[in-house]
């Protein structure tokens, strides 16, 4: 069923599809109305679950960590600082191997306040070992939620899904419902081998030395790698159901491309309208958005751009001391595989908006034409003082 | 694209309006994006809503430099913020304004949708004297000004009765009453 919603409403909304049966969530700005949405569905008796309001955004997470490891399929949201001060039990919750899933509303951190769009909140947390996954739209709002779900339970980690502040969570769009019983369909119920059983005693989180520590920790790595795969499969089993792919990476015009635009979230909407317009001049332009930056797509991603002579990469974020983060990761892929030129640009952070104009006069100066912005170290900072 | 933004003040009810006119359009088969700009959340700022109509999908996404079209739900609004910045000239700009006066230089440049939304609203016992809700009756007024793409009075009253919280009815009826008695003066 077609309807116009918000990205929050549609976070809530998904959760209610995919049948969750505990959330726990704290409710203070910058807080959601995903977890209010949640909080009237179950009053409402339309949606059967335990819903646990707790005193901070790290109990709220450390409750959802206490669900999981029971076997519950656990869901949570959470925002900027909320999201910062779950930091310890994030680590626990990807440490635990418990298929968690949360929404976090991308949104600067403090100080000076500001609560609008930016990265610098879930890309700080991206050595935790959560899977990371960047809406560009509505739609991708609730068709990612069910695949997160799905691909968290095969994996045992759990999954933030990110929605940009403001551009996702208050924009309404129209998107397609699917009825429960197709989302039953793509998304069986969560039925762990192992979990915490009054009836059955055993022992989880305990000590353990060195040797066994770091075994533990390369079995991880080497199941967080394979993440890439499983999202890909998922991806494509429910576009086979839906009609609607939701990729680790997705490429618009890249066949021929030899200059392409890397966004995450929903810039790659303006990123696409960018290199149709560059197209128009005769620049051979594509867009790539990074849906996933962990694990990091390296196969789908070195693939993409395998043509590619540059990358004009927009960072929403920075690495204080460093440069972009989305332009650093990029620069570990491709070390050694690529001689394409990576443009880091720093843009759009708290809030300003990201353009087509924008995004193709970034690409004009990475291709040799007028400065837009200032240098910096290794990234280019767009629309600042000097 | 059909581009509208709309002002208004924190709490005057703009953004459930942006919201009512995209699911308006919904309903006459257009895909929309309805988008709010908050500057400091309180009531009584100033704020900004955008609604993007279209045959397709908007790729777009932030504010409208350009919109086709303005709402104004406080005409005290104008002494704080440019309206008509990024209007062409000849625009329509819908305005809630006093019965029977004009704003003259904005009506020597743009075509201007005037209704007295305020005294519509008391009518209709939608908020109080001192703080009437205006939001829905100004959408009647909106709906004179702009034929591309159509939209049929009948659903945009349809998807006011399902977009506010309470008196649904006399919401609706206030925006029948305003698209009946709009001021509709073309710039000469």
């Amino acid at each position: 069923m077609k309807k116009v919603i918000m990205g929050t409403e549609t976070a809530a909304l998904a959760a209610v599809l995919a049948r969750v049966q505990v959330v726990a969530a704290y409710p203070i700005t910058p807080q959601t109305v995903t977890v209010e949405e949640l909080s009237d569905y179950i009053g409402k008796g339309e949606l059967d679950a335990e819903y646990i309001t707790v005193e901070s955004e790290h109990s709220a997470m450390a409750a959802c960590v206490g669900a999981s490891a029971t076997g519950s399929r656990a869901f949570t949201a959470t925002s900027s600082q909320g999201l910062a001060l779950m930091h310890e039990m994030l680590h626990h919750a990807a440490g635990g191997r418990l298929p968690i899933v949360m929404l976090n509303a991308n949104r600067a951190l403090s100080p000076p306040w500001n609560l609008y769009c930016d990265h610098t909140d879930s890309l700080s947390q991206r050595d935790t070992g959560w899977i990371q996954y960047y809406c560009c739209d509505v739609q991708d709002v609730m068709d990612s939620t069910f695949i997160a779900y799905r691909v968290a339970e095969k994996v045992m980690l759990p999954v933030m899904i990110n929605l940009d502040g403001f551009y996702l969570t208050h924009t309404s769009e129209v998107i397609d419902v699917p009825s429960q019983n197709e989302v039953d369909r793509y998304l069986p119920p969560y039925d762990p081998a192992n979990k915490v059983d009054v009836d059955n005693p055993s022992t989880y989180g305990c000590v353990c030395g060195a040797d066994l520590f770091s075994s533990l920790k390369y079995r991880r790595q080497m199941e967080t790698l394979a993440v890439e795969q499983a999202w890909q499969e998922a991806s494509d089993e429910f576009a086979a159901q839906f009609g609607r792919s939701h990729a680790p990476v997705q490429g618009h015009r890249l066949d021929d491309a030899e200059v392409v635009i890397v966004t995450i979230g929903t810039a790659g909407g303006a990123a696409q309208l960018a290199a149709d317009a560059l197209r128009q001049e005769g620049v051979a332009a594509g867009s790539l958005n990074l849906a996933m930056v962990r694990p990091f797509p390296y196969q789908s991603f070195r693939q993409a751009v395998s043509g590619a002579k540059h990358l004009v990469v927009l960072d929403r974020d920075v690495s204080f001391g460093a440069e972009g983060i989305v332009a650093q990761e990029i620069k570990s892929c491709l070390y050694g595989q690529s001689q394409a030129q990576v443009h880091g640009f720093i843009a759009g952070v708290g809030g300003m908006d990201i353009t087509e104009e924008l995004l193709a006069d970034m690409t004009r100066e990475a291709l040799g034409g007028q400065k837009q912005g200032l240098q910096l170290g290794d990234s280019i900072w767009i629309k600042v003082l000097p | 694209m059909l581009g509208i933004r709309m002002h208004g003040r924190g709490g005057q009810g703009a953004v459930v309006a942006s919201k009512i006119l995209a699911k308006a359009y919904f309903k006459e088969g257009l895909f929309v994006q309805a988008f709010p700009a908050f500057g400091m959340e309180r009531r009584g700022a100033a704020v900004a809503a955008y609604v993007r109509v279209d045959s397709s999908p908007a790729l777009a996404r932030g504010e409208i430099v350009n919109p086709d079209v303005c709402v104004v739900l406080d005409p005290k609004l104008l002494e704080m913020v440019d309206v008509t910045a990024g209007l062409a000239p000849g625009a329509p700009i819908v305005l809630n304004y006093a019965e029977g006066q004009v704003p003259q230089d904005l009506a020597d440049r743009f075509t201007l949708a005037l209704i007295d939304a305020n005294q519509i609203a008391v009518n209709h016992r939608l908020g109080s004297r001192l703080a009437p809700i205006i939001n829905t009756v100004v959408l009647g007024a909106y709906l004179k000004v702009v034929q591309e793409p159509p939209l049929q009075p009948e659903t945009l009253f349809q998807a006011i009765e399902e977009g506010v919280p309470a008196k649904k009815q006399e919401n609706a009826a206030a925006a029948r009453e305003a698209y009946e008695r709009v001021r509709v003066l073309e710039k000469s």
